[in-house]
């Protein structure tokens, strides 16, 4: 079977990659291109745990065929922080302690910034809404929801953002 | 399996039309992927039909809304247009799956997919929506309600596709709405889905409805009888206790885990009533 020629851009960079039409995104950013952060929970939609934006649009990676990258843009969890320091988004769930295992963290930090991008202030139930497609089998979620609103109002000016300070207080 | 994203309607018609049998067309992906994954089906060709020109696009025509196939439901969600005319339709696309779903379900692949549960399906119907069909014979427009015929099967003839969604013009004084039952408060399939579009006079009588139910029978439901005990009244308790009726009475449902017979006749009439309320009081503005 002949393999398909994709140009895209993943996470601000020029990529190419070959792929079988079968393969999803998701196989395509885990198994080709190394970028292993979006994590297949399911493969059918449910849980969020491979979420990935596309032309800023928040999906699921697994339900779509890398074929389909070709000439989109592609942002993924490895492209957030921003070298070394963290995206306000990662520092509050540190801080909040709102992951345990953190498989479903990765997509649980893409989704909560694409509502952040549409929605600057949310409410929590916008935000639990927002996030009902992500699955989170260990915390319960109220230390997730706690994360991204503190990190909402921290985004917003509301509070000092201080990242040493915020991770002396979570340690 | 072929992957082709042809640019132009004539060539998704011929490539579906030359592989007939096991092409299937890639809207979104959301159940297509799913059974492609799962070994459901084994396609020799997939058609993605998004870059096609017009597919992502929402277009004013004739006062309605032309909603490309390629549309996804969260950019029909932000379309301030097409919110204003049909929030019903607006609200049912919403309710699909989750942000991330949303963020490549399309109306149409809902439609085709003819799951008798989809959502934005009985929206649609009581909307009065048409689907444009591109095929080898050039287009036609078709019901809504004419394109499902069971479950996961279509009246779409070889080759052919929908290429567009029309919501038509709402006539003044008209809403509608779309209400369904589930478990929980999102992420999970209608028990019961019920669509109401209605038109009131100057003076507040209906002068028309539409009352369409989903997940109830085989296929989506246009419910005449229903929509006949709204027309001529002030949609009073007494009109929709008519409307509740006739709902139960269409509904000939399956008995599963999700619901049984008698939940589901019962809901269906439950929420025909509600969903009346609410188009009643778009109507009124
Ligand atoms: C986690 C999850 C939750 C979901 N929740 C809901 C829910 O709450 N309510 C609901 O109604 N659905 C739900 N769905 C089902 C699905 O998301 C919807 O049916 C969606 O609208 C399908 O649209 P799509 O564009 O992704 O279709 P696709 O998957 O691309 O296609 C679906 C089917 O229709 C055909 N098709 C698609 N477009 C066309 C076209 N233009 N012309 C002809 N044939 C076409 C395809 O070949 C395929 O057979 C859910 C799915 C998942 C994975
Ligand atoms: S792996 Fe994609 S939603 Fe679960
Ligand atoms: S931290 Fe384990 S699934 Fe969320």
């Amino acid at each position: 079977m002949s393999q398909i020629h994709v140009t895209t851009k993943i996470n601000g960079d020029e990529t190419e990659f070959l792929c079988e039409p079968e393969d999803t995104l998701l196989d395509v950013l885990r198994d080709r291109l190394g970028l292993t952060g979006a994590k297949e929970g399911c493969g059918t939609g449910d849980c969020g745990a491979c979420s990935v934006t596309v032309d800023d649009r928040l999906v699921c990676s697994c339900l779509m065929l890398g074929a389909e990258a070709e000439g989109r843009e592609i942002a993924t969890i490895e492209g957030m922080a921003d070298g070394e320091v963290l995206h306000p988004l990662q520092r509050k769930f540190i801080e909040h302690a709102a992951l345990q295992c953190g498989i479903c963290t990765p997509g649980i930090l893409v989704a909560a910034k694409s509502l952040l991008e549409n929605n600057p202030d949310p409410s929590e139930e916008e935000a639990r809404y927002w996030l009902a497609g992500n699955l989170c089998r260990c915390t319960g979620y109220d230390k997730i929801i706690r994360a991204v609103m503190d990190a909402a109002a921290e985004m917003r000016g509301e509070i000092a953002n201080d990242p040493d300070d915020s991770l002396r207080r979570a340690s | 399996m072929r992957y082709e994203a042809p640019q132009s309607v004539d060539t998704a018609v011929a490539l579906l039309a030359e592989a007939a049998g096991s092409a299937h067309v890639l809207a979104g992906g959301t159940d297509l992927l799913v059974r492609l994954r799962s070994g459901h089906i084994e396609p020799e060709l997939v058609v993605d039909i998004k870059r096609i020109e017009g597919m992502r696009a929402i277009v004013e025509e004739d006062g309605g809304w032309r909603i490309g196939a390629g549309v996804p439901s969260a950019e029909l969600g932000e379309h301030a247009g097409v919110r204003g005319a049909w929030p019903g339709v607006v609200e049912a696309a919403g309710l699909i799956g989750s942000t991330q779903i949303q963020g490549r379900a399309t109306l149409a692949g809902n439609l085709c997919n003819a799951s008798p549960a989809a959502d934005s399906v009985p929206a649609m119907v009581a909307a009065g929506a048409t689907a444009r069909i591109a095929g080898p014979g050039g287009t036609r427009d078709v019901a809504v309600e004419d394109i499902p015929t069971g479950p996961g099967r279509t009246s779409l003839r070889p080759g052919e596709f929908v290429a567009s969604i029309y919501l038509p013009a709402p006539a003044p004084r008209s809403g509608d709405a779309y209400l369904r039952f589930i478990p929980r408060t999102e992420m999970d399939i209608a028990v019961v889905g019920c669509g109401v579009a209605l038109t009131l006079d100057e003076g507040g009588t209906c002068i028309a409805a539409r009352v369409s139910l989903g997940a109830v029978a085989a296929k989506v439901l246009l419910v005449g009888k229903a929509a006949a005990a709204l027309v001529g009244t002030a949609v009073d308790d007494t009109a929709l206790a008519a409307l509740s009726a006739a709902c139960s009475e269409a509904c000939s449902p399956i008995d599963d885990k999700r619901g049984t017979v008698a939940f589901r006749t019962h809901v269906a009439g439950v929420l025909a009533e509600r969903a009346a309320r609410i188009a009643l009081s778009r109507a009124k503005g």
